[in-house]
C-alpha cells in the first residue's frame, strides 16, 4: 500500500495504491493524517483508482479521513472506486455518509 | 454427506502481514472452480475479515495460531473454515450486529456483516477461553450460467 499526496489551491489529494486490509489501513492512515495536519486543506479528495481490494478497513479509513477534514470544516469526497471496493462500500452503506464516485 | 474433494490447511501466526497472504491463499485455492473476478473478491473479503477478527480479537495481547482450511465440494462449492484458539467470543449474537465493535475507530464493526454477505452461508462457533470457528461457504456460479 502506498499514499501520494498532491497539494494545489486549497485542495489535498490523496491517492492510494495497493490492497487495503488491517495491516496496511494502519500505516495509511497515519500517513494521511501527517498530511492532513500539514496542509490543513479546505477540500479533500481520496482517490481509489489504484486499490483493487479493500476489506471492512477502508470503510474505517474513508470514515476518519472524512471527520479530520469535518473538524477543519473542509469538504470531503472519494474518487474512482473501483468493482470490489464499491461492493464492499455499498454492503455497509457508506454511501449515505460519504460522497462517492465510482470509477468510470 | 457429501465426499470432500481437494482441500487445504494452512496455520500461520497471527500477526497483521498474514491477512494478505492468507485471502490470496484462498482465492487461488478457488481459482479451480473458474469463479467470477466479483466472486474471487467475495471470497478474499470473507477471508480478510475473519482473518481480521483473529488477530485483532482473538489474539488481543499475544501471538497465537490461525488456521485457515478450504474444502471444494462438487464442482461448484467452496466452504472456508478460520479458526482460533485465543479468547473467544462472549456474546457471538451481539458480535454479529453491523456496526458493534470492541476495535476502537480502526474498526467499523462491520466484519462478520461483510462476511454474511459475501458468502452464502455463515456460521460462527466460540467457546471463551478456547477459541472461534468461523465456517462459510460460497457457490461458485456455473461457467454455463453466466
Amino acid at each position: 500500500m502506498s499514499v501520494q499526496t498532491t497539494y494545489d489551491k486549497g485542495e489535498l489529494r490523496i491517492a492510494l495504491n495497493g490492497e487495503i486490509d488491517h495491516h496496511s489501513a494502519k500505516t495509511a492512515m497515519n500517513e494521511i493524517s501527517d498530511a492532513i495536519d500539514q496542509k490543513l486543506p479546505r477540500n479533500c479528495v481520496l482517490d481509489l483508482m489504484g486499490v483493487n481490494f479493500t476489506d471492512s478497513s477502508g470503510i474505517a479509513v474513508l470514515l476518519r479521513t472524512q471527520k479530520k477534514i469535518h473538524e477543519l470544516d473542509g469538504e470531503f469526497s472519494v474518487e474512482n472506486v473501483r468493482a470490489q471496493p464499491s461492493k464492499v462500500f455499498k454492503a455497509a452503506n457508506v454511501g449515505i455518509m460519504v460522497a462517492i464516485k465510482e470509477y468510470k | 454427506m457429501m465426499k470432500a474433494e481437494n482441500y487445504i490447511k494452512i496455520e500461520f501466526p497471527s500477526l497483521s502481514v498474514n491477512e494478505s497472504f492468507a485471502r490470496n491463499a484462498a482465492a487461488v485455492f478457488a481459482a479451480q472452480l473458474d469463479p467470477t473476478l466479483d466472486e474471487i473478491g467475495d471470497i478474499k473479503t470473507a477471508v480478510s475479515e475473519a482473518v481480521t477478527n483473529c488477530i485483532v480479537h482473538a489474539y488481543p495481547n499475544e501471538i497465537g495460531n490461525i488456521q485457515l482450511r478450504c474444502r471444494l465440494f462438487g464442482k461448484n462449492t467452496l466452504e472456508i473454515v478460520v479458526r482460533d484458539w485465543g479468547v473467544g467470543i462472549e456474546d457471538v449474537e451481539k458480535a454479529m450486529e453491523p456496526l458493534f465493535t470492541t476495535g476502537g475507530d480502526e474498526r467499523s464493526g462491520m466484519g462478520f456483516s461483510m462476511m454474511e454477505g459475501f458468502t452464502d452461508s455463515l456460521k460462527v462457533r466460540s467457546v471463551p477461553g478456547k477459541g472461534t470457528t468461523v465456517t462459510m461457504k460460497k457457490r461458485i456460479s456455473s461457467r454455463a450460467r453466466r
